[in-house]
């Protein structure tokens, strides 16, 4: 501020005429961020059929919410239309498996409230879901992308009771994860697509998992607090 | 130990880590050209105090909560290991599948012995162990846990869930921390891979036709592995209520649905009661 003030001219007049002005714009400007901060904790939802999951620990919590939501619709027609010659005990995989997507989605989506983003609309239209391989292995890539969303998002979380619901969950589909694997092959359960040299399971990003998971939603999902805007 | 290589490690994961540690990057990244061996070698020390700056938490605390995972991967590690080497214990067709179990828990050793040297940490180092549960003492509920498959997978699939919930319950002192939550969390999801190929290959071979890859509790009871003794170790997995929403209620679930989709962690203490004075065997006083 004070470069402003010609160092010649400047006298306490022009300094308080100076602070007058940036006063006025500080104000101007402290409106500007008060609504642009509302409007972050705010779900933004455009015509175009695109939800932004919002920002801070609401943001991290509708990310999840986006995910089981997709994992949801997808289980629900597997068990509605069930690939040719499924086995009972796999059919019976099926149904806990979506029954588990289910109370994650429904659990977010009470949990957020008001902040939930909309029902997105899955587009299946690229899965066959008569073919047992073709089942399993986008089966496969939902619960490798959860896990890996999971793991990659954590750190971004602030409320450590919220940290702990997300750990809850994130074993979850990594139980999922395994055996779907291990029904693809067995034995596949820590593959080396999934696990480093370390033993980690790989982590991805917000900006990372949302263009995968949109290939499947007609609802696009943004994260504009989280580098990925679509 | 390569201290710039662990910086360029976290990079990958938090690209900015040289801006956390320090506003100036170029300082950081060019350390090198500080030139002398003496500030390499306090360079360790100033990661911790730089972890702390830049990430809230205290190194000491992190330490702890590091080694706590080393002594349980320390454990399954040397489990795995002597189950494996055990001639006839494991049937050939399952002899890969236990492998790769191996192959990660000792991984996960020399990875967290990595990360604890970085910060200048000691790892604490493998213990006695005591397979059967007996404290070295005889009469452990697992006497056949080295000749009796069944015994063995019952064994590792109680370790593998119990230590899912160990992790799980360290997640919260290190909120917020990119590099070792990410890191603990990375594990906790191989170990519930673990958790759920262990648990297919019990129902596989018959030998719980009831055990599913997750753990299915009743309403009253957590522990679904038929496996008496090991009650104290899924105390509580049968929970059904989620940040203050009863699922079975709100939702019209079953327990057993309620309570598979969501694991439930254990404290330190917990644990710590669960393995140490059984299969991690104590010190005579």
């Amino acid at each position: 501020m004070k470069t402003d003030i010609n160092p010649i001219a400047g006298n306490v007049n022009m300094a308080r005429r100076s602070f007058l002005r940036y006063a006025g714009a500080g104000v101007a400007t402290a409106a500007v961020v008060g609504v642009s901060a509302c409007h972050k904790d705010r779900v933004i939802v455009s015509p175009g059929g695109t939800a932004d999951i919002g920002s801070d620990d609401i943001g991290i919590l509708n990310y999840a919410y986006a995910l089981e939501q997709l994992e949801a619709a997808f289980y629900t027609e597997v068990v509605a239309h069930a690939y040719t010659g499924i086995s009972t005990l796999e059919l019976n995989y099926m149904t806990d498996i979506r029954d588990h997507e289910i109370v994650h989605r429904e659990f977010f989506k009470a949990a957020l409230k008001t902040n939930a983003i909309m029902a997105l609309t899955p587009d299946f239209s690229k899965i066959d879901f008569t073919s047992r391989d073709k089942v399993l292995a986008a089966a496969k890539a939902f619960e490798d992308l959860g896990v890996q969303a999971y793991d990659g998002a954590g750190y971004l979380i602030k409320n450590a009771d919220y940290l702990t619901i997300a750990g809850k969950i994130v074993s979850v589909e990594a139980r999922h994860a395994a055996l779907i694997s291990n029904l693809i092959s067995p034995g596949s359960f820590v593959g080396d697509d999934q696990i480093d040299m370390n033993g980690l399971n790989k982590s991805s990003t917000i900006a990372q998992v949302l263009p995968i998971a949109n290939t499947y939603l007609k609802t696009k999902v943004t994260a504009s607090a989280f580098n990925y805007n679509g | 130990m390569n201290v710039f290589n662990i910086i360029e490690e976290i990079e990958k994961v938090d690209p900015e880590v040289y801006d956390r540690l320090n506003p100036r990057r170029a300082a950081i990244k060019n350390i090198t050209s500080f030139g002398s061996k003496v500030a390499i070698a306090a360079l360790p020390f100033a990661l911790g105090t730089m972890f702390k700056r830049a990430y809230g938490q205290t190194t000491s605390g992190v330490l702890d909560v590091l080694n706590f995972a080393l002594t349980l991967e320390h454990l399954e590690a040397a489990f795995y290991t002597q189950g494996v080497a055990k001639a006839g214990l494991i049937p050939a067709a399952n002899a890969s599948y236990l492998g790769l179990i191996k192959r990660d828990e000792v991984a996960h050793v020399k990875f967290l012995q990595d990360v604890i040297t970085s910060l200048k940490g000691t790892p604490v180092t493998a213990g006695t162990y005591d397979f059967t549960g007996g404290n070295n003492k005889g009469g452990g509920p697992f006497g056949d846990v080295f000749t009796n498959y069944a015994t063995f997978l019952a064994v590792a699939q109680v370790f593998e869930d119990t230590g899912v919930r160990a992790y799980k319950g360290q997640a919260p002192a290190l909120l917020g921390n990119q590099t070792v939550l990410t890191a603990a969390l990375s594990i906790h999801a191989v170990e519930a891979r673990h958790a759920s190929a262990v648990r297919k290959l019990r129902h596989d071979l018959n030998q719980d036709a009831n055990t599913k890859p997750w753990i299915v509790s009743t309403a009253t009871v957590g522990n679904d592995t038929g496996v008496a003794a090991a009650n104290a170790n899924y105390a509580g997995e049968e929970n059904v209520t989620q940040g203050g929403v009863n699922l079975v209620t709100a939702l019209k679930v079953s327990n057993a649905i309620a309570s598979a989709s969501f694991d439930e962690p254990l404290t330190k203490d917990q644990v710590t009661a669960l393995v140490v004075g059984s299969f991690i065997v104590t010190k005579p006083a």
